[in-house]
């Protein structure tokens, strides 16, 4: 980080790879030699049908499905929960749980002495709350706020985490247009300012191409292709994959896949 | 903290937290200190009441007396200090221990299980509890070494298996919260039973000396039960403390909690032995007392937080200071003779469980 505070250009160093990560259920491969690498400060995105083993590899990384191969830190460290947050895709909102208790859930990695809740961890509450902007939100129930405001309250916890990885596990699947873009653009804020390396499991082809910094495509828990974004959008691979045609047209610089328009039938 | 640093969401040094943040958590400072100022305030209305009448004067005088560097002097007769001191406030701390305990147990099986309505009594881990005291008591087992007791091992392992069973049971048949009181009704019923057989084959002085603790008594002489469940009581709440924020985390449900950082399994055998414990240690000295494990933390959750950092010691605050309430009750609403206060907290708790099902209709998980 340099005196104006802006992140250098990513670096190679290392601050999560994956190598020859296999996982299966019974006979069923899920996931087949997934070999990867995120840099620090670096936005990653996986992308792949679904069933293509994304929702599986994010959470081999944490630890909460059995995997063979093996899963480093930059140091060489299995990561922990004191390294590595996940933001799920269908968080649980506990009933009658405040948004300050959520978020303090976030500290369960670094619980002190006798498991009290320390200046320090009331501090990092509030930090958080502060930069998310949802200080005011603190005494609000989780299970009553809306599925944006859900979203950023999950964010929140896991950056009260303080792990330098964050993964996403399809962060705007649940939101409207307007709020998939602005939980995006706090991601891309956050990793920018905090100098966090994100590694997230997205949908939205465009979405992940205009984030991203590179993309992996994977598909039958296979890496199909990577690269950046240029490279990994193509309309052949992404029609061969999803198994629909698709094209990708460029907007003001930005990549957007869509579908394909077929003919629609004339009724007049 | 690690050498990553979070420019914009570390914790400042200069700065403290957000107002609502500090509302959100210190709510429970003032809600300990009301809790405090009842609990004294139960404790004085109970050591003057009763037969005997001991002047509220004298007692003050007396209390401040027996801490050292007060230079109060005790008005209170020999007789009445004795009275004071070995049978007033004995029962008096024994009511606190023992509603401190199950109150706190009640709210640890609450967390665990994530099921409001959990209890030790409705979960059938106090009649396990006093199957194992029984067969202990009734059958010349009660050996005791220094301050350690067969009484109180053989509640504990009645317990276990009782909570162990009805675990099981939930577990067989899709975790709702019914299906794991149901199967504390079923363990209830069996351990029940077996104490029944049990006590049937003592002889008829022994037979009725261990109804009489079945019912829920807190009877003591002198200091001996206090000795006796103390070390099982601070032990334990300090392990069901400690484990506090445990309950919330699991809330989230297990592969949250572990991605969190959690041992959800470590964490729930944990809870659930220590919880045991308490509760077995409370049963082998005051029989069956019930409800007061569901009573008190619903309270706590109703009129302070959801949140079990709160609720846990808030519990055994609010549980102390019930029961020994409702104590002071048992001794003098049909005085001379007593109350068992185990039907007193029945009274009061069958009502309140009722209540709580009607208005909830097991939509609370």
């Amino acid at each position: 980080m340099n005196s104006a505070g802006l992140l250098e250009p990513i670096t190679t160093t290392s601050a999560l790879s994956c190598e020859n990560v296999r996982v299966s259920f019974h006979d069923h491969k899920v996931l087949c030699d997934i070999t990867l690498k995120l840099r620090q400060g670096e936005w990653l995105s996986i992308i792949g049908p679904n069933g293509a083993g994304k929702s599986t590899l994010l959470r081999s990384i944490v630890g909460l499905t059995k995997y063979l191969g093996t899963v480093t830190l930059g140091d060489g460290r299995v990561p922990r929960a004191a390294d590595v947050a996940l933001v799920p895709q269908f968080p649980v909102l506990p009933k009658g749980m405040t948004v300050a208790e959520y978020v303090l859930l976030g500290r369960t990695a670094h619980l002190g002495w006798l498991a009290r809740e320390s200046q320090v961890d009331r501090k990092i509450v509030s930090s958080v709350l502060n930069r998310l902007e949802l200080a005011g939100f603190a005494e609000r129930f989780v299970s009553t706020l809306s599925g944006g405001e859900t979203q950023q309250v999950v964010i929140a916890r896991a950056l009260a985490q303080q792990c330098p990885v964050l993964l996403l596990d399809e962060p705007t699947s649940a939101l409207d247009v307007g709020h998939q873009v602005s939980v995006l653009e706090l991601m891309d804020d956050l990793r920018r300012t905090e100098g966090l390396s994100v590694l997230a499991a997205m949908h939205d082809l465009s979405a992940a191409g205009r984030f991203a910094d590179r993309l992996i495509l994977i598909d039958h828990g296979q890496i199909v292709a990577q690269g950046n974004p240029v490279d990994v959008l193509k309309p052949d691979l992404l029609s061969d994959v999803y198994g629909t045609p698709l094209t990708v047209q460029s907007i003001h610089g930005e990549l957007m896949v869509l579908p394909a328009t077929r003919q629609r039938a004339q009724t007049l | 903290m690690t050498e990553m640093s979070f420019p914009t969401i570390a914790p400042a040094n200069n700065n403290t937290a957000h107002p609502a943040v500090q509302r959100a958590f210190g709510f429970s400072i003032t809600a300990t200190l009301v809790g405090l100022a009842v609990l004294v305030a139960v404790g004085l209305l109970s050591a003057t009441s009763g037969a005997a009448g001991l002047p509220v004067k004298g007692v003050f005088a007396s209390l401040f007396d027996w801490i050292p560097l007060f230079g109060v002097q005790s008005t209170l007769s020999t007789t009445q200090e004795n009275i004071l001191f070995e049978i007033r406030l004995p029962r008096l701390v024994l009511g606190l221990l023992v509603g401190g305990s199950l109150s706190m147990a009640g709210a640890a099986y609450q967390g665990v299980f994530r099921n409001p309505l959990a209890d030790p009594y409705l979960l059938g881990v106090s009649a396990g509890a006093g199957f194992g005291a029984v067969l202990a008591l009734g059958f010349g087992l009660d050996l005791s070494w220094g301050p350690f007791d067969t009484v109180p091992a053989a509640a504990f392992v009645g317990a276990l298996m009782a909570v162990l069973a009805s675990m099981t049971i939930a577990r067989g048949g899709g975790a709702s919260p019914a299906t794991l009181l149901l199967g504390g009704v079923a363990m209830a019923a069996l351990f029940s039973a077996a104490q029944t057989y049990a006590i049937q084959q003592l002889s008829e002085n022994r037979a009725r000396e261990v109804l009489s603790w079945l019912f829920g008594q807190l009877n003591t002489t002198g200091w001996k039960q206090i000795w006796l469940l103390l070390p099982y009581t601070a032990i334990c709440g300090v392990m069901l403390h400690v484990h506090r924020r445990h309950l919330d985390v699991l809330r989230v449900g297990d592969d949250e909690a572990r991605s969190l950082g959690l041992n959800p399994v470590r964490s729930r055998l944990t809870v659930i032995v220590s919880a045991s414990l308490l509760t077995a240690a409370a049963v082998s000295v005051s029989g069956l007392i019930a409800f007061v494990g569901l009573v008190v933390p619903h309270i706590v959750r109703l009129l302070i937080s959801h949140s079990y950092r709160v609720i846990v010691p808030l519990a055994a605050l609010v549980g102390a200071a019930f029961l020994a309430f409702v104590d002071i009750g048992a001794r003098n609403l049909l005085a001379p003779s007593e109350l068992p206060v185990g039907i007193l907290t029945a009274f009061v708790g069958a009502p309140f469980f009722a209540l709580v099902l009607w208005r909830d209709r097991w939509s609370n998980t």
